[in-house]
């Protein structure tokens, strides 16, 4: 696709720009911002990426993940303020779900070990992982809200922080795996998956495209498994002290 | 007090603040083994807060507790609580069966409740083994308090806290929760200490009180302070409950 066509396409943000206009949605500043923040950055990644792609060096991938799991903490933690040391538990559970998702990928020799494969199958299993710490963070920072009696009567019947959380953190692990399942159940029945698009798109074999979907959406199986667990027993002991009472504030939002 | 009681809990220059808002104010004084001690004062007076240091589920920012001649935090806290249990106001319930509840305490400790040490749980409190199988949920005010009654005595406490277990009851199940916490005192010696907002139960139930208000320990005795002490405030209150 050349620029010239590439242009055409901000017809497509010509229409809602009208639509605003003529409705008074209000929404012509936020739609700028928008485009031109998506051009901006997805040019400057696609840049960066060429480069990354064209220099093969190991220095340069490990650079690109630590900057997506830098900026994916960064957007997760916000919905855990609240709870003490947030940064480096959700920092830690992306380092392992690419350690594990990886060293299964490239130990197997599932993909080629070069950085076409590894940067974009990274990018969408640290932005799966992000989106389900946010979600269980939500949930678990309101299931304990809403059960601090029941938590309390554990803790005072003489059971440990774990058992008193068990509930809640189990409610929450699966309140927060449950979407990942689900959508995978209605898969390709209603849209086609994004990156399969794009293959298709981009000229490749369906066949092989189906296979790569199917790659990915297994192994994000395992990173819904593994970061809202992870995450989740990483957090619930800093809601309590060594006295295993309940820290003040330390779950209010 | 009583000079010939032995101490089952004892506060020393105890305070306690959150977020720079003081909740006790030097708190002083001892509660006696196998005895029932009121705790009565308006709301806001710091009697809950009080209640769960003895159990540990809050410490003071500063001063001792001691649980006999021991300070409290030399107890491992898991151990702490089940020789001092709580039942608390909103008799909390958790999903599932009176027996399910009723094993609580012993489920925590990976341990298997008999169905006929449920039953005679039950039946200390007043309940019949038909309770055994209905769900929790579905019980009145007065009957979820008795299981939470129950569920404390599993552990086989020494001291026993309740927290207005009786303020949402109706006469009937105030009656019979005095009986059975008088019953648990005499059959177990367990010593008690109870928060009530009603003058007239703290003079019928406890052996001593603890007069509270906005913090402080006001007057500490035996019950009949609560129509013989001098102090204005006190009488103010008393009365002023009393013509409630």
């Amino acid at each position: 696709m050349t620029y010239t066509t590439l242009s055409l396409t901000l017809i497509f943000v010509l229409i809602p720009l009208l639509l605003s206009k003529t409705l008074k949605l209000d929404l012509e500043k936020d739609t700028i911002i928008a485009t031109v923040r998506s051009i901006v950055q997805l040019l400057a990644v696609g840049y960066v990426l060429k480069f990354v792609f064209d220099s093969e060096h190991i220095i340069y991938i490990l650079l690109m993940i630590t900057l997506m799991i830098g900026t994916a903490t960064l957007n997760a933690r916000k919905k855990g303020k609240a709870i003490k040391g947030i940064t480096w538990k959700i920092a830690l559970t992306l380092i392992v779900i690419e350690a594990v998702t990886q060293g299964i990928l490239l130990g197997f020799h599932i993909v080629p070990a070069t950085a076409q494969y590894i940067i974009p199958i990274s990018g969408m299993l640290i932005g799966n992982s992000m989106v389900l710490s946010i979600l269980f963070l939500n949930r678990f920072t309101a299931e304990i809200e809403a059960s601090r009696d029941e938590v309390e009567l554990i803790l005072s019947l003489g059971g440990t922080p774990k058992q008193a959380i068990h509930n809640q953190l189990t409610n929450a692990i699966r309140a927060s795996m449950i979407p990942t399942i689900e959508s995978q159940k209605t898969i390709e029945l209603v849209q086609l998956p994004g990156m399969m698009s794009g293959q298709i798109i981009g000229g490749a074999d369906p066949v092989q495209a189906v296979q790569f979907q199917l790659l990915i959406i297994f192994a994000l199986l395992t990173t819904a498994a593994i970061s809202s667990i992870l995450i989740g027993f990483l957090s619930y002991p800093t809601l309590f002290n060594e006295r295993m009472q309940i820290i003040k504030n330390s779950i209010s939002k | 007090m009583n000079s010939l009681n032995e101490i089952a809990i004892s506060f020393q220059n105890v305070f306690y603040e959150i977020d720079d808002l003081s909740i006790l104010n030097n708190i002083t004084g001892e509660f006696y083994k196998g005895k029932i001690t009121t705790l009565v004062g308006p709301s806001g007076a710091g009697k809950s807060t009080l209640l769960k240091m003895c159990n540990g589920l809050i410490s003071p920012t500063t001063g001792d507790i001691f649980i006999g001649d021991q300070p409290i935090h030399s107890y491992e806290p898991t151990h702490l609580r089940k020789s001092v249990g709580i039942a608390l106001q909103s008799a909390p319930i958790i999903r599932g069966t009176v027996f399910h509840n009723l094993s609580l305490p012993f489920t925590l400790q990976n341990k298997k409740l008999p169905e006929k040490d449920a039953i005679s749980f039950l039946e200390d409190v007043r309940l019949d083994h038909t309770f055994l199988h209905r769900q929790a949920e579905d019980l009145s005010g007065g009957q979820k308090q008795k299981i939470s009654i129950a569920r404390s005595l599993l552990n086989r406490p020494k001291i026993l806290l309740l927290d207005e277990i009786t303020s949402a009851l109706d006469p009937t199940s105030v009656n019979e929760i005095e009986q059975l916490i008088l019953k648990i005192n005499q059959k177990y010696g367990v010593t008690m200490i109870w928060i009530t907002h009603n003058i007239e139960q703290a003079k019928r139930i406890g052996h001593y009180t603890w007069i509270m208000m906005e913090g402080q320990l006001l007057e500490t005795g035996e019950s009949t302070i609560l129509s013989t002490s001098t102090n204005e405030r006190i009488q103010q209150f008393v009365n002023g409950v009393q013509d409630l």
